[in-house]
């Protein structure tokens, strides 16, 4: 097995790659926008929802249920999918799923695919995939039609170019679809897409899409969606292959009630996304002909193999925790290498591969826990990231000093004593790098600390000492 | 079985934990969110109403007699006059002076060239201003309901819920059905966050509400 998530693989590590991010002006301002228009929005709406904790408790324990159950439910979706007309195909990794999707096409000797935004996708590069195999992909989205046309990369689950503004959007519909002429508004954008798309979508006879959730009883699947895209792809097309990872099943058709109600509010901000479709097998007489699905592992069974972190496998991708992250917030989605960005991509990313790549994301964070506080099913990000440095520093070994460093740390709050005798040591030593009450740079592997931020100095009494000093003063 | 079926099945079997009864415990997960609406009926159509609004749609409201000339109405307002209907809309919705066509087939084509689509539906949900239909009869096959750049749906009181749950505890018995839950026309927000309707699907949606 080859489990790839996009070239996570390759990508430098956080802290190099926000580095440079973080002196792009124009994309933390755009980020910025963006991630405060969908946050207000979200507020007002998760507002007015007088359930919206109880949605969450049962939406969490839906998911629960499901990674409890996994096999069970594959079994019956493969089962009730089969009858309804589909064909089930597994892919262990990356690899299988794209070969999968790709003899499929081939066995119709069609030559281009119309796609809906499916991150799944992203995660396997089917794209590059399919050029190599001389497939044209055509991604209609209008996120993803713009990162396809700029040969970008997406920085968003929800909304993929979000990092991009208007202004350049224009410039690069009207260098690609080559216009003379395109006019600056929001509207002007959306409708050259449209003109664009029509007839690919009337035309191509493949259609590509994921799945938001696979309904395990009927065999069914449901796409989440705005534009009408998707119900384009998964309509029109006379054959149509939907990739969905294993972690999207959903045991019932009324389970569907807790999720549409948490997803678009969390992920746009909206009562309700424009549409979703829920199709079952092959309808005679009512869209495509023949129907595929190809299950994907890709390394979602050694994140369901760790009991403290196997939540993670419950998010529903809305993307209400890059939102709010005030790390996201900075970097934008690219600094996390990854498909995944954003508080989920840095739990999500390492665990698909095993933890043998992408192991500074889980650092990649402030803990502040608002990820946890938006999060439609209740995964405990901070906790996990907690866990998943705990393994990165367990399989590395840390380094001798800081080994040393935290034994010393350790011994010093196990008692009062010898907190207070450190606390002094600490006084005296810290002497020359104080400056107006702050320290700016310390020495030697405490550098780290005082790059990005300042350290106030250790107060010349302890709450001890004052608490026992105030006592003193009332017995007199 | 496929390999690749067998192996994942035995990755999953050997990281999941010895567990209960399946039916026992989904029938054990907690449900304390709202499964029933409260309000009135007339309350309940106004909020629907109120929604479809927000949405950018128009509503016209109606007597069960009077659908007819709500169509006609909506379709002069939007100057449409030829209309496809799928087979199963009744006649009384459909007024004079226009033409409908019965969709037996439409190519994609013919469908992009029509003025647009006049639909019944099979349920709607007040409080997210939701239409679903199952494309049954009078409901049309997806298609018919997509290409058109115009929709217009006639929307009757007994099928305006309140809640979610309640539409989709009437959709039970469809579930294998394609379903399509609209709410409002096609949208992005995918520049700047800037809402624009009227994307690839029909980019103006009335609603005919009988009430």
């Amino acid at each position: 097995m080859n489990v790839k998530v996009g070239q996570a693989a390759e990508a430098p590590s956080f802290a190099k790659a926000s580095r440079e991010l973080l002196g792009n002006t124009q994309l933390r301002h755009n980020v910025r926008h963006a991630t405060d228009m969908i946050r207000a929005r979200r507020a007002s709406v998760v507002a007015e929802t007088p359930d919206w904790q109880q949605l969450r408790d049962s939406a969490r324990a839906i998911k629960d249920h499901v990674l409890r159950h996994l096999e069970a439910y594959l079994e019956q979706f493969e089962a009730a999918c089969t009858a309804a007309g589909g064909k089930v195909h597994w892919a262990r990794d990356a690899d299988e799923a794209n070969r999968t999707v790709i003899d499929i096409i081939r066995s119709h000797g069609e030559t281009e695919v119309i796609k809906v935004k499916t991150m799944t996708s992203d995660e396997t590069r089917l794209n590059p995939a399919l050029e190599a195999a001389g497939i044209t992909p055509v991604e209609t989205d209008l996120a993803d039609l713009i990162i396809q046309l700029g040969a970008d990369k997406p920085s968003h689950i929800v909304v993929p170019a979000l990092h991009r503004n208007r202004a350049e959007i224009r410039r690069l519909f009207m260098e690609k679809m080559q216009l003379q002429d395109l006019g600056e508004r929001a509207e002007d954008l959306a409708a050259a897409a449209r003109r664009y798309l029509r007839e690919r979508f009337l035309r191509v006879r493949v259609g590509f899409s994921g799945a938001n959730f696979a309904i395990a009883e009927s065999g069914s699947l449901c796409v989440v969606e705005s534009e009408g895209n998707g119900r384009m792809c998964v309509t029109l097309p006379k054959v149509l292959i939907s990739l969905v990872g294993i972690e999207k099943i959903v045991p019932t058709f009324g389970d569907l009630e807790v999720f549409l109600q948490l997803l678009a509010r969390s992920a746009t901000g909206e009562r309700m996304n424009p549409y979703n479709s829920i199709w079952t097998g092959v309808t005679p007489g009512d869209g495509p002909e023949e129907f595929h699905v190809v299950l994907l592992d890709n390394g979602r069974t050694s994140v369901l193999a760790d009991a403290e972190s196997r939540s993670t496998l419950a998010c529903i991708r809305c993307g209400a925790c890059l939102n709010i992250c005030p790390v996201y917030r900075q970097t934008g989605g690219h600094a996390y290498g990854s498909v995944y960005a954003g508080p989920i991509g840095a739990i999500l990313t390492p665990q698909l591969q095993a933890m043998r790549h992408s192991r500074s994301l889980p650092y990649a964070s402030t803990l502040c826990g608002a990820c946890y506080e938006v999060c439609p099913v209740k995964i405990d990000i901070p906790e996990i990231l907690l866990h998943l440095r705990n393994k990165v520093v367990r399989s590395r070994g840390a380094p001798l000093a800081e080994w040393l460093g935290m034994k010393a740390a350790a011994r010093a709050f196990s008692g009062g004593g010898r907190l207070e005798t450190a606390q002094k040591l600490v006084r005296i030593a810290q002497k020359p790098f104080v400056k107006d009450g702050v320290i700016e740079r310390l020495p030697g592997m405490l550098a780290g600390w005082t790059r990005f931020r300042d350290l106030p100095e250790v107060p010349a009494e302890s709450f001890r000492q004052w608490w026992a000093g105030r006592q003193r003063k009332d017995t007199q | 079985m496929s390999a690749a079926k067998q192996e994942i099945l035995e990755r999953i079997r050997q990281a999941s934990d010895a567990a209960a009864d399946r039916a026992a415990e989904y029938a054990a997960i907690p449900r304390g969110y709202r499964r029933e609406g409260s309000m009135s009926p007339e309350a309940r159509l106004e909020l629907f109403a109120a929604r479809l609004h927000d949405y950018g749609a128009s509503v016209y409201r109606c007597s069960a007699t009077q659908i007819a000339g709500a169509v006609a109405q909506a379709l002069t307002t939007r100057g449409r006059t030829v209309m496809v209907i799928p087979h199963g809309v009744p006649a009384s919705w459909l007024p004079e002076g226009f033409e409908f066509a019965e969709d037996h087939g439409l190519s994609y084509a013919a469908l992009d060239e029509s003025n647009g689509v006049l639909t019944g539906c099979e349920a709607a949900v007040a409080f997210t201003g939701t239409i679903i239909l199952r494309h049954g009869p009078g409901q049309a096959r997806r298609a018919v309901t997509l290409v058109p750049d115009y929709h217009l749906c006639v929307v009757r009181a007994e099928q305006v819920v309140e809640t979610l749950p309640e539409a989709i505890r009437r959709m039970e018995e469809f579930r294998r059905a394609p379903l399509t839950t609209i709410s409002g026309p096609s949208a992005t927000s995918d520049i700047e966050m800037t809402r624009v309707k009227g994307v690839h699907g029909p980019r103006t949606l009335d609603v005919v509400l009988v009430s």
